[in-house]
């Protein structure tokens, strides 16, 4: 056989077995949603833990699929200054590569969280590992590494010592990271071929640990992507970084903004809904409503509803259009980690490590509480039926027995 | 669920089918056409796979100086990217030659190093290879190559021979590797412990004070203090750790809006410390302060005359929007270089004889032993340490700290004592 039909057979197999990826953050399109999935809706030690890995290090990152693998950041060592990007076989739990770097930039965290706090982005064949130390690694998904940027290195005035949050999103070719702080508070496009900063944008100086997400353009392939900051929403093309567009409103610095079709969802003012321009300028409110402020999960939205989880562990749901409240569920809980949603089902995991299992419809039902017992921080990612969770000191795969 | 075994890193789980390639497939499902192309696809690209990755004597050194050259803002990227796919190719034995190009190597290429070296080892042991376990033990005997290599030398040598730590560790107490030397000291602190737990209350202290000697890092510091100090034994911190103690004070001046930041008050154009100036209210003048904290902590709210409450500030009575100076007269014989480090909660700047070292414009965002860290050269005879230490208008309760603590020591963390230095009388002592 020759080395093209060869090649040839390898790019179709790996097209076979890369349908469900969770590429980033609240998953490949920033909706925290994997509509036709059916994850188990309970398990415990004996029931629907198809495995758990020890991790190397600790993280407040939520675990990425890509390609039947799972990724995970980790940071260890007294000064949190071993960076880790650690690759599982998501059918064994077995490590399949493990890479280790020094941080060069600031790692000094709040307890709580973690050097390794931003979860990984994925592009489907690169993976771009982003730390609080402001260290962005892209390697190849055989851990082979293509290009390492050392921000703060760059820009030894960026890092924040209660510690960054903001993950990192892929927009088309380009990796955008926002590293607002007191010091040198920045937002960049970085060439994800490359490793070349296509773009950087002054921000704020103020410190802020929402991510950014992609904005589908209104040309096929144009993408733009949206920042939050302290006083407003900007929007940026993601090649140039050219500002398109900015809507004034006090966010908030936690919850990150989400986008639904045309209408973009801000943790402002409780929760602020913005109806895109047709013509790509600025959007118009359609609503705000205190009584929905997510705080500090980021906001979902299914279909005509819009879920958020507040401070007190209070899940609201509310109708997209109108903002009306429509029922609201004590879950329990700080919610570091945002929610996911699977079919009707939403997976909400509190950071004492409480899983609640929530029933969506006319009102809100806690179907099951299923206890992992050790600090849950990072976002869950669902694929193939399977939900994936990490805590500081291991990953696991939730997924029934047979599927 | 901390219920399960753990093994490795994979703990196992229960009541998991037997998975087998293909993955997805149900055993009582016939096998789609699709899954068989998608078997026979990954049997390809795991025989190309392993074509690729077939290792080879490389280049070391000229790759080694393309990795080296990598720079801020993406410089010799492109460079180094191609010769990373390159060394990543290379044989298990030239490892060590690997390692040794890391002499010189900053800190962003330090890493494309070690990802290299991790590469090529893990690919090596996957494929049933075994690593050049004594050309590495010889490599981290080098106390002339780099620490962060020797590190890893010791890290792949420990990976594969569970002894490696009884072996090697107890002989690295003073090593120039930070992260060897922690590794020696945590191993010395266990042994004092067993000591002591076997009633061998002489050989612990020994031990203890070893371990407190050899300690650089804060942690250990602690633990080595705590236990010496429960046998009676006397422990300098501040003089392990080279805190500066004696300070001259001057403040406050004004910062309100946080714009004293960049205003150059007097002490920053001319230290004269009989002189009298125009501060934020009233009049200021430099006043002498010792600390007797033993981590050298300032608190400038305690120091300077308090405003009344209810009148200028609404919340509390402490400062707002200040800035107060702290000059420390530093003695020297031998010119020398130095790290200054400084921990602070509030924006501050360090001026080494009238030089500009570093400057933090960070409010309230903690405050840690050694959070900012500036390189520095003192030179023979009295040296001026100048900080500058800016407080906000914040209201909230946990933004009303106005304090600083500074050491001066060398790049490992070891104290640089000033010749004029007083003993240490602090709160612990």
């Amino acid at each position: 056989m020759t080395r093209s039909a060869t090649c040839l057979l390898a790019v179709l197999s790996v097209a076979l077995f890369c349908g469900a990826d969770w590429l980033q953050f609240r998953g490949t399109n920033g909706a925290s949603l994997s509509p036709d999935a059916a994850p188990p809706d309970s398990w415990s030690e004996t029931k629907n833990v198809a495995w758990k890995a020890s991790l190397p290090g600790r993280g407040a990152s939520g675990p990425i699929v890509v390609n039947g693998r799972t990724y995970v950041t980790c940071s260890s060592g007294i000064k949190q200054d071993r960076l880790h990007v650690v690759c599982f076989d998501n059918e064994t739990g077995g490590e399949v590569w493990h890479r280790e770097f020094w941080a060069t930039g600031r790692t000094l965290t709040h307890p709580f969280s973690a050097v390794a706090a931003p979860t990984p982005a994925s592009d489907g064949e690169r993976i771009f590992a982003f730390y609080s130390s402001n260290d962005l690694a892209c390697l190849d998904l055989d851990g082979n590494l293509l290009w390492y940027r050392g921000l703060a290195f760059d820009y030894p005035k960026a890092g924040n010592d209660i510690g960054m949050a903001s993950s990192p999103v892929v927009v088309g070719k380009t990796v955008v990271v926002q590293m607002e702080n007191q010091g040198d508070s920045f937002a960049a496009g970085i060439d994800t071929a490359t490793g070349e900063t296509r773009w950087r944008v002054d921000r704020g100086h103020q410190a802020n640990w929402v991510s950014p997400i992609a904005l589908p353009g209104e040309r096929e392939g144009s993408m733009a992507v949206l920042l939050q900051g302290p006083s407003g929403l900007t929007a940026h093309d993601s090649m140039t970084g050219e500002e398109l567009w900015r809507y004034d409103v006090p966010c908030s610095t936690t919850p990150s903004v989400a986008v639904s079709g045309d209408h973009i969802f801000i943790p402002a003012n409780g929760l602020t809904v913005l109806k895109l321009a047709r013509d790509a300028t600025v959007p118009s409110l359609v609503w705000d409503s205190i009584q929905m402020s997510p705080s500090p999960a980021s906001p979902i939205i299914v279909g005509d509803r819009v879920y958020t989880m507040n401070n007190a562990g209070v899940l609201s749901c509310g109708d997209v259009e109108t903002g009306k409240r429509l029922w609201q569920l004590r879950v329990g809980g700080r919610h570091w980690s945002t929610p996911v949603v699977a079919g009707d089902r939403m997976y909400c995991i509190n950071s004492d490590g409480a899983a609640k299992v929530v029933q969506l419809g006319d009102k809100g039902e806690v179907v099951s509480t299923n206890e992992f017992s050790e600090e849950i921080k990072g976002s869950p990612a669902i694929s193939d039926g399977a939900l994936y969770v990490r805590s500081d000191g291991h990953l696991w795969k939730i997924a029934s027995g047979l599927r | 669920m901390g219920g399960f075994a753990e093994t490795n890193n994979l703990v196992t789980m229960p009541q998991h089918r037997i998975v087998s390639f293909p993955p997805h497939f149900p055993a009582d499902e016939p096998m789609k056409q699709s899954t068989i192309v998608a078997a026979v696809a990954a049997g390809f690209l795991a025989i190309s796979l392993i074509e690729f990755s077939s290792a080879e004597q490389v280049d070391v050194e000229a790759l080694a100086v393309k990795l080296r050259s990598v720079g801020p803002k993406g410089e010799g990227h492109a460079e180094a990217a191609q010769a990373w796919q390159a060394i990543a190719k290379a044989d298990a034995d030239q490892l060590p030659a690997i390692l040794a190009g890391m002499q010189g190597a900053g800190k962003l290429s330090e890493n494309w190093f070690r990802a290299a070296v991790e590469a090529v080892a893990q690919r090596h042991l996957k494929q049933g290879g075994q690593l050049p376990v004594d050309a590495l033990e010889g490599f981290l005997a080098d106390t002339r190559q780099a620490p962060r290599a020797r590190r890893l030398a010791y890290e792949l040598i420990a990976g594969i021979d569970p002894s490696a730590e009884q072996r090697l560790i107890p002989g690295l107490l003073n090593d120039p590797s930070l992260e060897l030397r922690r590794d020696a000291v945590a191993l010395a602190l266990k042994i004092a412990i067993a000591e002591e737990e076997a009633g061998r209350k002489d050989a612990a202290v020994k031990t203890y004070a070893k371990a407190f000697a050899a300690a650089r890092e804060l942690d250990q510091i602690k633990e080595a203090t705590k236990k010496l100090r429960a046998f009676e034994q006397p422990v300098d911190v501040p003089g392990h750790m080279g805190f500066v103690m004696d300070w001259h004070l001057i403040g406050p001046f004004d910062n309100t809006d946080s714009k004293g930041f960049d205003v150059a008050y007097p002490p920053e154009k001319q230290i004269a410390l009989d002189a009298t100036y125009k501060g934020k209210v009233g009049k200021v003048s430099w006043k002498t302060h010792r600390t007797s904290d033993e981590f050298g902590i300032v608190d400038l709210n305690e120091i300077f005359e308090r405003p009344k409450e209810g009148t200028e500030y609404k919340l509390t009575n402490e400062h707002k929007g200040t800035i107060g100076y702290a000059l420390s007269e530093f003695e020297t014989d031998q010119p020398r270089e130095i790290e200054i480090r400084i921990g602070c909660i509030n924006a501050n700047k360090i001026w080494l004889n009238g030089e500009l070292l570093t400057a933090n414009h960070v409010y309230h965002a903690g405050m840690e032993v050694d959070q900012y860290e500036a390189n520095g050269r003192l030179k023979k005879g009295t040296n001026q340490i100048l900080v500058k230490i800016c407080q906000n208008e914040q209201e909230d309760t946990w933004a009303q700290r106005w304090q600083f603590q500074l050491r001066v020591c060398d790049e490992l963390g070891t104290a640089v004592l000033a010749k004029n230095r007083t003993l240490n009388q602090t709160a612990a002592n």
